[in-house]
């Protein structure tokens, strides 16, 4: 069996699970049937698809199915960069399906999210190895609309059918764009397959085009600014392991359909379409931390994160659009390795994260960080995980997301060697814009870690919590060790993509193999490398040493006296430090400008016992500006156009009758 | 040659025809008459579509032509008449839009669609253009019919003489199999009788086929 056909067998075995799960999702067996089986079939999947990467063949394996369009048929094909983005998938998928299988017990309706599950890998499986557009454009949309039930799977919860209702429109307006953009790649000779678009010479305006409706199409699925307001709301209220599956692995499949059309499918790419997409890169990226920063919403912060790391991943692809324009060809492969490797490493914390979020909010109920806070000493395990998840999408050594933002700053470092004035000085401006939010994103983290496991318990529920289920906890472990693996063997993922860079730009970054000590060399070894080996080693020996010479030297003697409470000895929970008071710094800095914050003090006059007020008045320009007045313009339209929903049937009659005329007078003029 | 050029000749006398009574019909008044043309209708139709059978050497187009003479020009005409007897009918005069207009309106339309077909089947064979065009012309002025008449029955006469010029052009081309006229001439005909039992109902709620009655039950503006 090829390659490929082992992949839409275990697709097909997982649609064929989401039909069984329609029939058993009411019996007490179905979440662990169910979810055990997606576990064993991503399992395959990405076994499969692990083996096409590393094995070293090149050439691609396609696959022709009668079914779609008829003189068309549905073509399916596994090369390098799909094999890539089917391990994110499936090791998504499988993490995913292993947490439901403890996390889904506690699901209040498991009827409205066992059937969607299997279909909504499936889906995303589909895109991947789809090799036409119309089969591209059918697995995408089914891709979204499972998605969507599955955000509506806990329609009643206030805010959730909102979520679905912004989530659907949006996925509408980007298929369309897609449905545009290959509409213009195929051209007037309308042949949809992946092949000959790819053979075909398409025109600058066209391939402009393109770059602008792929922008909208594939971007609002990622999230870039300013097509996210879909994502913080529909990503949170799915269930937690399929919020972990929306934000870790389906954005990831939108940065897919991006990389698919821009670099494989339009040929060369231009120096102005690598300019844009870096501005909306770094916009995206500073936005979207700042907003995580103002967020109290554990999830939603999470969700707001995966926002700003999908701005650094554009960045990256837009750096490689950039080299490639002028025929860097080793900075293009550094770029383009450094973003798959982000998207990689991102799709390994962002699972990690969410779960410990739906770990939280089992075992609390709670997702506003400001109730909750000293989980750490109720849920040691789950803390210690998220921890780890945390110094990771802080980009802390010596865990992943260090090495791909590393990496990500040397191919920053090669932008005087490009010959554009204007991304000369683009470029460095966009490293500090890169920098600024991986600074704030650190700060993001410790406000989510320290408010939600650190401190006191600010409320009953995160007093009496309890550690969750052994599937979780496992699911959660496997994950964070991935984490660490990355970080440290960075080397031999590096030379696992090499086959992929080797495929959309045309050379791969040097063999980080022979490297002595695990180290990765990107350029050249006089000018930077990294170990990470040698820093967790360096940061183990330093921390015991000091941990060693704390207690061989300090005082034993263990004294308990009364904490100093600054004069109110009896200080509650509620008065410690919290996530808004800690965001309340970088507030002052950004917020005046980015948010129209302003702070509303409200001081009762001397003599009256009412408590002071604050009151924080944050605005969200992006939806008052940009989405308020769209929906405004169509609910007037709509308005106006009502009556035409109540004429006679003679009205109706002729206003098709006038319709008809009026477009074969424009052909008898025209033609 | 000179074979050719009757089958030609012939064959454009008949679609010209088509067009003409189409245009006939627009300017009935009275219910009675408006049925009779369109029996008319139907029989050049279905000479019309003999006389391809003949040139085509087509067999199975007489089928055709057959079901047209027997259906459209005898069985429908006869129930509408029939119809608009049981009615009480018979003596209205209806029309929503003026006479003159509606007759400027049919020349303009089929000005247009022999501009059309001509321009753009600049490279076919010339009989099937000039079937094309015509038929075109049938069809724009059976759908004038039915956008001009207010009253159930003439809309319902509006859609079959639009339907007569879809078998036109059916006819016209070479190589149509049985199989579609004879689907199309069975939907007519369903469409027929779900229209007859319809005007049934309505004539039941409000003693009237005045589609008006409709628009009034409805509660909506004209």
């Amino acid at each position: 069996m090829s390659a490929v056909a082992l992949q839409m067998v275990c697709v097909a075995g997982l649609l064929g699970l989401a039909v069984m799960a329609i029939a058993l999702s009411r019996s007490q067996t179905a979440t662990a049937v169910i979810y055990g089986a997606t576990l064993a079939l991503s399992a395959i999947a990405l076994t499969g698809a692990l083996r096409s990467l590393l094995g070293g063949s090149t050439d691609a394996t396609t696959l022709t199915l009668p079914v779609g369009l008829p003189w068309l048929g549905a073509h399916f094909r596994l090369d390098a960069l799909a094999s890539f983005f089917l391990i994110v998938v499936n090791l998504g998928g499988a993490s995913a399906s292993l947490y439901g299988l403890g996390y889904g017990h506690h699901d209040p309706a498991p009827h409205r999210v066992l059937p969607f599950f299997p279909a909504f890998l499936a889906g995303m499986n589909l895109v991947v190895l789809a090799d036409d557009a119309f089969s591209y454009l059918l697995c995408w949309e089914f891709m979204s609309l499972a998605s969507w039930a599955l955000v509506m799977a806990h329609h009643r919860e206030p805010g959730n059918a909102k979520a679905g209702y912004v989530y659907l429109v949006m996925a509408s307006f980007g298929t369309l764009a897609l449905l545009l953009a290959f509409g213009l790649l195929a051209g007037p000779a309308g042949d949809y397959g992946f092949t000959a678009i790819r053979a075909a010479q398409h025109a600058p305006y066209s391939a402009t085009l393109v770059l602008i409706l792929m922008l909208l199409g594939a971007g609002s699925k990622a999230g870039l600014v300013p097509l996210h307001v879909w994502l913080p709301l529909a990503h949170p209220a799915a269930p937690s392991h399929v919020s972990a599956l929306m934000s870790g692995v389906m954005t990831k499949v939108a940065i897919y359909g991006f990389i698919r059309v821009m670099f494989d499918l339009l040929g060369q790419p231009t120096w102005p379409a690598s300019a844009v997409v870096l501005f909306l890169g770094s916009i995206t990226a500073v936005m979207g931390i700042l907003y995580a920063m103002m967020e109290k919403d554990l999830k939603r912060l999470l969700a707001y994160s995966t926002i700003e790391n999908i701005g650094i991943v554009f960045v990256s692809l837009g750096l490689a659009m950039a080299f490639q324009a002028n025929g860097m060809k080793l900075a293009a492969a550094l770029a383009f390795t450094a973003a798959l490797l982000h998207v990689l490493n991102h799709s390994f914390f962002k699972s990690l994260l969410f779960f410990g979020a739906g770990a939280v909010l089992t075992a609390t109920g709670e997702r506003d960080m400001d109730k909750l806070g000293g989980l750490i000493h109720r849920m040691p395990f789950t803390s210690f995980a998220v921890l780890v998840g945390c110094v990771a999408i802080s980009a802390l050594p010596p865990f992943n997301g260090f090495v791909s933002e590393w990496l990500i700053f040397q191919a920053v470092l090669q932008s005087p060697e490009l010959t554009q004035w204007a991304l000369k000085i683009m470029v460095p401006a966009v490293g500090a814009m890169l920098a600024l939010a991986a600074a704030l994103a650190a700060a993001c983290f410790v406000k989510a870690y320290g408010v939600t496991f650190l401190g006191r318990a600010r409320g009953p529920a995160a007093k009496t919590a309890g550690e969750v289920d052994r599937f979780s906890l496992t699911a959660m472990f496997i994950l964070a060790a991935l984490c660490l693996l990355a970080g440290i063997l960075p080397g031999l993922a590096i030379d696992a993509l090499a086959p992929v860079a080797t495929q959309i730009v045309g050379s791969r970054m040097p063999a980080q193999a022979s490297q002595p000590w695990l180290s990765i060399v990107p350029i050249a070894e006089s000018r930077s490398s990294y170990n990470g080996l040698l820093v967790m080693v360096f940061i183990a020996a330093t921390a015991s040493l000091a941990v060693y010479f704390i207690h061989r030297f300090a005082s034993r003697a263990l004294r308990r006296g009364p904490a100093w409470g600054c004069g109110f000895s009896d200080a509650t929970p509620a008065a410690q430090y919290s996530g808004v008071s800690f965001a309340q710094p970088i507030r002052r800095v950004f917020g005046t400008l980015v948010f129209h914050a302003r702070d509303h003090v409200t001081m009762p006059p001397p003599g009256d016992i009412r408590p002071a007020r604050l009151r924080i008045e944050l605005h969200d320009l992006v939806w008052s500006g940009m989405y308020a007045p769209i929906a405004d313009a169509v609910g007037f339209l709509s308005t106006r156009l009502n009556h035409l929903q109540f004429l006679t049937i003679r009205r109706y009659l002729s206003l098709v009758f006038a319709t008809l005329v009026t477009l074969l007078l424009v052909l008898a003029i025209w033609s | 040659m000179q074979m050719q050029s009757l089958a030609f000749d012939v064959s454009h006398t008949l679609a010209g025809g088509l067009v003409l009574i189409s245009l006939m019909m627009l300017y009935q008044d009275r219910l009675y008459s408006l049925l009779n043309v369109f029996a008319l209708h139907a029989l050049v139709l279905s000479l019309s579509v003999a006389w391809q059978a003949f040139i085509q050497d087509a067999p199975h187009l007489y089928v055709t032509a057959f079901i047209a003479l027997v259906f459209k020009a005898i069985i429908i005409p006869v129930a509408l008449h029939r119809i608009v007897k049981q009615l009480g009918i018979h003596r209205d005069i209806e029309s929503a839009v003026g006479i003159g207009p509606t007759m400027l309106a049919g020349m303009g339309l089929v000005a247009l669609s022999l501009v059309l077909m001509l321009r753009v089947t600049s490279d076919a064979d010339p009989l099937a253009r000039e079937d094309l065009a015509f038929a075109l012309s049938v069809v724009l002025l059976g759908l004038l019919v039915m956008v001009t008449r207010r009253n159930a029955v003439s809309q319902v006469v509006g859609f079959m003489s639009l339907e007569n010029g879809l078998v036109l052009a059916a006819t016209g081309a070479k190589g149509m199999p049985l199989v579609v006229e004879i689907s199309v001439a069975f939907s007519i005909l369903i469409a027929f009788i779900v229209i007859g039992i319809f005007l049934f109902r309505i004539r039941e709620r409000f003693d009237s086929v005045d589609v008006s009655a409709l628009d009034d039950f409805r509660g909506e503006r004209r």
